[in-house]
């Protein structure tokens, strides 16, 4: 039964039915998003944006994208912030009892593939676009995206959420391979930032975490502090 | 969902090519550039899909371990490639009629018995052999221009072939705006299966120099 119009001002309000949750409640919550991996020689960069919505209201301005999965692996969550959860969730477990059963640290591949079972099994009823990323001794750093509908590829970078679509350009005239941790870290950070600039749904603070045989340093970029690219 | 464009076929003296770019799209953005759609199912049989590339691993994982279980029984017998489109048909069919398809249109080549074999399966279990094939845009702007120098000349060299489907692959990229231009070829004959690649088309824009305006 319909329970919204828009009145005079453009907002809309809640007429027939006050039973009903509001507009902004109706839509899910999301990691409106722009997150992005780089593999470099020794370990991969990781960064994302810290924007929760729902519709356009900012639910979480400081959220944290960027998921322990394991001790050398990541993911980055875009899509639907219960989904990505819930499943990051199960991951975690899955991955913690086989690493216990295994007696050595997981490898990034499995870890990417138990994303892939559960984003493909369950196709039609998630909104989750996740990028997994880590170290191992077999293959070094690597990334593995999981787009929405389950498919899995490894890439050298990838960049994934709504903000995503704004810096392709940017991403692929910067890219160069064989880059050191440092100048992924710049990468990263530019590319975000950029992002963030232009996507309503991407914003807030730059998270960052580099993830290598040594472990994981985390970073963030605040306000004043991130790149800037216009004067205006 | 991830999707890939066009599959071609063609069938020559002594076996069968099929080509497929090497795009991953996500609506209209070339999202993965690198990535295969052909597969080799056994040392007679290979595979092309476009459509739900999420799909297609999935299809492809079920296919490996198939023929893993298979070398696993040590009778010597392989899946033959009718054996193969038989069976992938059934799937396809199957799942189309539980309302849950694979989105996928494949087409599958193969030599065995000194025979070539290509056969194409859609997301509606539609299965046909043909001696050209082609999927998505293909259909439209390939297709005929295969059937054309098939059917006054049926039986083709291996580089005829070839040249055949590198023309059809230059005109998809000049048309189909889901297309890229880096492509491999997959090739099976007596002695096996050869997956090559990436290649890209040489394109001549010559013709830009001779419009200007719009009338």
């Amino acid at each position: 039964m319909a329970a919204v119009c828009v009145s005079r001002s453009g907002e809309t309000v809640l007429t027939c039915n006050p039973h009903l949750p509001p507009g902004w409640a109706q839509e899910e919550v999301s990691t409106g998003t722009t997150i992005m991996a780089v593999e470099f020689d020794g370990g991969v960069v990781i960064g994302a944006d810290s924007r929760t919505t729902t519709g356009a209201y900012i639910a979480n301005r400081v959220t944290d994208k960027l998921t322990f999965i394991h001790d050398h692996i990541f993911c980055c969550r875009s899509g639907s912030a219960a989904d990505t959860q819930a499943i990051a969730d199960v991951v975690n477990y899955q991955l913690s009892f086989h690493s216990i059963e295994l007696d050595e640290p997981p490898l990034v591949q499995t870890a990417a593939n138990l994303f892939k079972e559960l984003c493909y099994r369950y196709r039609e009823d998630l909104t989750a676009g996740i990028i997994v990323a880590g170290w191992d001794k077999r293959k070094g750093g690597q990334v593995y995206t999981v787009p929405m509908g389950g498919m899995i590829v490894r890439q050298s970078f990838s960049i994934g959420g709504s903000g995503s679509t704004y810096i392709y350009g940017y991403v692929d005239s910067s890219y160069k391979p064989g880059m050191t941790k440092e100048e992924c870290l710049e990468f990263t950070a530019n590319a975000i930032s950029l992002a963030m600039e232009r996507d309503g749904s991407s914003g807030g603070v730059i998270r960052l975490a580099a993830i290598t045989e040594a472990g994981v340093e985390r970073k963030v970029i605040l306000g004043s502090e991130l790149p800037r690219f216009t004067v205006s | 969902m991830v999707t890939g464009t066009s599959v071609l076929g063609v069938k020559f003296n002594g076996g069968v090519m099929i080509a497929a770019d090497m795009l991953g799209s996500y609506g209209s953005l070339a999202r993965f550039r690198s990535i295969s759609r052909l597969m080799k199912v056994n040392d007679c049989t290979i595979l092309g899909a476009s459509g739900d590339y999420a799909d297609y691993q999935y299809l492809k994982q079920v296919i490996e371990q198939m023929v893993i279980d298979e070398e696993l029984l040590g009778d010597g017998h392989h899946y033959s490639p009718k054996a193969m489109h038989s069976w992938l048909t059934r799937v396809m069919y199957n799942r189309r009629t539980r309302m849950n398809p694979l989105w996928n249109t494949v087409v599958l080549g193969g030599f065995y018995n000194g025979e070539s074999f290509l056969g194409y399966v859609d997301k509606l279990g539609v299965a046909y052999e043909s001696p050209s094939i082609a999927t998505g845009f293909g259909a439209y702007l390939a297709q005929p221009l295969m059937r054309e120098v098939m059917e006054t000349k049926p039986d083709l060299s291996r580089d005829e072939a070839r040249q055949l489907i590198e023309r059809c692959l230059k005109v998809l990229y000049y048309r189909d705006a889901r297309s890229y231009n880096k492509f491999e070829i997959a090739t099976v004959t007596e002695g096996g299966v050869e997956i090559e690649g990436p290649f890209s088309s040489e394109t001549n824009w010559d013709i830009a120099h001779m419009v200007s305006g719009f009338e």
